[in-house]
């Protein structure tokens, strides 16, 4: 049926998305040849996909039972084993107090990837709200809180954690809670204007004209069908919120010394770039990936939605 | 290039056709895998003749168009079949190859004129670019060719307009560019899909008259592709009636109208609101004259302004509109875009406030409401959209959707509101299996008809219907339109009918106002006005109505919705 109405422009209100039909005849085209595609995905299988997913789901596995992956501590250095180049032993080598690389990527995920949880967390929930009432109260509320996401907007990311930090002080915490604050202008902005787009749209009008009143209207429909493109950047910003804890930590400003932190191990292992430059190399490479993966998953999920 | 336009011909038929198409098939490639659009149709198009394609969405009609001219969209294949242009091949030619032809020999008229032109390029240089393409002219002698052209095409003012952008020019008048576009090069043949779709009706006429013009002086031949069999039967020598990608019936205009062979056709041309202006609809208030006046809807007065930021100057939508509807009977607000017909249901609606004027709705008044009376008056008054599909929340069940406004109301009970909501399901002819479907996976005509159950699950007294009909194929509309007058009648409705299509509020309503510009220019009982119009406007409406050129056969069935006369 899509297709034969793609052909037929002049019916352009077959898009199973509103905002499509609202602006007639190239919306149309776009939102019905977009998703022919895009569900083509699932029958096709993607490399790339499947690899951000196992790897994902490598990184999930260490956060939740890394005693599965090695025996060795995390914390604690074996006497001797100073700065050990990769072996069967050490399959990644060991830092300048004997403990092994490996362990210490392995135990860190969970600090890494619960932090970059609560960072995106907090931007979801503070953002939406925001978004949500900018959007739908409009008026001199929306310009205000609008203009304060723009200040937020204006300041560089880093600039504006490591501030956070100064004033909330050092930790895994408080590191995630500045992460967080940083995402919060982007959700808002991107809520908002789904918002004001679902808001003029016929369905939630006629939900006005069955006598809902605003609150239950906001609920039953404004919120579920904004909120689909939030998902997509959700994710989007998994990854973001990992590499900027990873910069804090890098630079002191996230968990303490001995936390196996992936920043704070890139961090340690600076000093021995020259001798030992697999201490540097092993964990930046797992934030790469790690990263790269929730971009790609996150991308897929974004072209599903459409 | 060995094709050329043929010259103009009068009356006399040669051998060959400019077009000849025969076993054509086209299928689309999707996720389900490939679906065949168009089943090995014929057919030919002989030189000055104008040939119309008419179907309904999903007929295969603008495919086959498309296929013609090479302009498929991606996954679309031409499976086989010959196209002959001017007796040559053309099927299966590459792209490079048909811009040679395209535009030359055979062109076409978009459907929708807004999205068609560059918005960046004056509308002088994109004429001149066809004459550029093909090296028919260079610098400033394709430029007054353009303006020439311009002229041609009935545009006042062309050295002006010529220098304007896109934005600056109305619908009408940028379809006439995008005609002069289409005829600069005289080809021999001009597809137009769906050239007045997006168009007023009083436009439509003026942009059909000039294709028929231009098609006479230069003896060029039209597929015309339209979903309109009015504007079919007026404007073709030859019909095609598509269905499924098959060719129901071909032939002259007037014998198919006159005596049509295939049941779908029979169907379609009883259906098509247009062609059968004959109809009469018998009162649903069979004392209409009688008792004292019993007005559900009282509107006086009534002004609406729209502030434009604050400034002073504002835009005065509605200027003292007044008109009264008897309970029980349908009254139409009529009008082109821009008239004020959805500012004046919106405020009657009360989704906004008047600025000047009294609006009584069931005896409440909307000028200063309080809260409990918009209360009160959203259990009275329920709206149905033009757009079924942007009317019902895609993420939510239809048994939701109908169920959402008992929710708002007192509290009732679970099993209560299950058994209204499948009573109100029935009440408009759906299966009770769709309840737990979404609007994505039912049918336009279905999803109409979910929209009107939500607006009755209140038991309301006045239903707003604006342009409800509008979006649907003839045969579904006709099937809506039944609905709904048994719904009247068995209920007690009062319709608020808008519509821009003359021919259905013929076909439906009691009384009528005709809008223009934001006042009343006419009102009174749809017989009255549409007989004996006082204004110019409404009579200039009216005579744009397409379809009066073969008048229904007395002897033919009538469709469903009305009784004798």
């Amino acid at each position: 049926m899509t297709i034969l109405d793609t052909a037929e422009r002049h019916r352009n209100i077959d898009s199973p998305n509103p905002l499509d039909w609202i602006s007639p005849a190239p919306a149309a085209e776009v939102a019905i040849r977009v998703p022919a595609k895009a569900r083509s995905y699932p029958i096709r299988i993607q490399p790339g996909l499947v690899l951000a997913c196992i790897i994902l789901a490598i990184a999930l596995l260490w956060a939740v039972a890394p005693g599965l992956f090695t025996s060795y501590d995390p914390v604690q250095g074996l006497p001797g084993q100073q700065l050990k180049a990769p072996s069967v032993l050490h399959f990644l080598g060991t830092d300048a107090l004997g403990r092994d690389l490996y362990a210490r990527l392995v135990y860190g995920a969970v600090h890494s990837l619960s932090g970059a949880i609560a960072a995106v967390a907090i931007g979801l929930f503070v953002g939406t709200a925001l978004g949500v009432v900018a959007g739908s109260v409009g008026g001199w509320i929306d310009e205000v809180i609008m203009r304060l996401v723009d200040v937020l907007l204006s300041i560089p990311v880093l600039l504006l954690s490591l501030s956070i930090i100064i004033l909330l002080g050092f930790g895994t915490v408080n590191a995630a809670i500045a992460v967080g604050f940083t995402s919060i202008a982007s959700f808002a902005r991107l809520v908002r204007s789904e918002v004001v787009s679902v808001r003029r749209s016929e369905y939630v009008e006629a939900a006005f004209g069955s006598g809902g009143t605003f609150f239950k209207v906001l609920w039953r429909h404004v919120l579920p069908n904004s909120l689909t493109s939030v998902i997509a950047f959700t994710a989007l910003q998994v990854g973001s919120a990992i590499l900027q804890l990873s910069t804090l930590g890098f630079l002191g400003y996230g968990a303490p010394p001995p936390t196996p932190e992936w920043g704070l191990l890139i961090a340690e292992g600076r000093n021995y770039i020259a001798t030992a430059w697999w201490l540097t190399a092993a964990p930046g490479i797992v934030v790469v990936l790690v990263v790269l993966s929730v971009n790609r998953v996150s991308q897929a999920i974004g072209r599903a939605q459409q | 290039m060995t094709i050329s336009p043929v010259g103009r011909l009068e009356g006399t038929v040669l051998p060959s056709p400019v077009l000849d198409v025969s076993g054509l098939t086209i299928s689309y490639r999707d996720q389900s895998g490939t679906r065949t659009a168009v089943h090995g149709i014929d057919f030919s198009v002989a030189p000055g003749e104008v040939v119309a394609l008419v179907g309904e969405s999903g007929s295969g009609k603008s495919s086959t168009a498309q296929a013609i001219i090479g302009l498929l969209p991606e996954n679309g294949r031409l499976e086989s079949g010959s196209i002959r242009l001017n007796r040559q091949e053309i099927a299966g030619w590459p792209q490079k190859r048909l811009d040679g032809i395209r535009g030359s020999v055979i062109s076409l008229v978009p459907q929708d004129p807004g999205n068609s032109l560059n918005p960046v390029k004056t509308i002088g240089k994109q004429v001149a670019e066809i004459l550029i393409i093909h090296g028919k002219a260079t610098g400033a002698l394709a430029d007054a060719r353009a303006i020439e052209l311009l002229e041609r095409v009935g545009l006042n003012q062309p050295a002006l307009r010529a220098k304007q952008y896109p934005h600056e020019l109305s619908g009408g008048m940028k379809q006439r560019v995008l005609i002069a576009i289409a005829i600069a090069l005289k080809p021999s043949l001009i597809i137009a899909d769906e050239p007045t779709s997006a168009l007023d009706v009083t436009v439509q006429k003026h942009i059909l008259d000039l294709i028929d013009e231009l098609r006479r002086e230069y003896g060029t031949a039209v597929l015309l592709v339209t979903h309109d069999l009015g504007v079919a039967a007026d404007r073709s020598d030859r019909l095609i009636v598509l269905r499924q990608g098959r060719i129901q019936e071909q032939g002259p205009t007037a014998d198919i109208l006159a005596n049509p062979q295939s049941a779908y056709t029979q169907r379609l041309l009883a259906d098509a609101p247009s062609l059968n202006i004959r109809q009469r609809r018998v009162a649903a208030v069979a004392k209409l004259t009688q008792g004292e006046a019993d007005d559900i809807i009282i509107v006086e007065g009534l002004v609406q302004d729209f502030g434009l930021g604050g400034k002073d100057k504002g835009l005065r939508a509605l200027d003292n509109v007044s008109f009264r509807v008897r309970r029980g009977t349908t009254h139409a607000l009529v009008g082109e875009s821009g008239s004020g017909k959805t500012t004046t249901i919106r405020t009657v609606a009360a989704f906004q406030k008047p600025t000047a004027g009294k609006v009584i709705v069931d005896g409440l008044d909307l000028s200063a409401p309080p809260r409990e009376t918009l209360r009160l008056l959203r259990k009275k008054i329920q709206l149905v959209y033009q757009n079924p599909f942007g009317s019902l929340d895609p993420r939510q069940t239809i048994a939701g959707i109908v169920e959402e406004p008992l929710l708002n109301f007192e509290p009732m009970a679970r099993a209560k509101r299950t058994e209204i909501v499948a009573s109100t399901i029935e009440k408009v002819g759906l299966p009770l299996d769709v309840l737990q479907r979404r609007p994505h996976a039912l049918s336009g005509g279905q999803r109409q008809r979910v929209a009107i159950a939500r607006a009755l699950v209140l038991d309301p007294q006045i239903l707003i219907l604006d342009e409800a009909v509008s979006a649907l194929d003839v045969t579904v509309q006709a099937q809506i339109l039944s609905l709904l007058d048994t719904l009247q009648r068995d209920l007690g409705l009062t319709y608020l009918f808008v519509s821009h299509d003359l021919a259905v509020v013929r076909q439906i309503s009691d009384t009528v106002s005709v809008l223009n510009g934001g006042k009343i220019v006419e009102s009174g009982a749809v017989e009255e006005v549409f007989e004996h119009p006082q204004s110019a406007y409404t009579r200039e409406l009216i005579d744009a109505i397409p379809g009066k050129k073969y008048p229904l056969h007395a002897s033919r069935p009538i469709s469903t919705n009305s009784g004798n006369i």
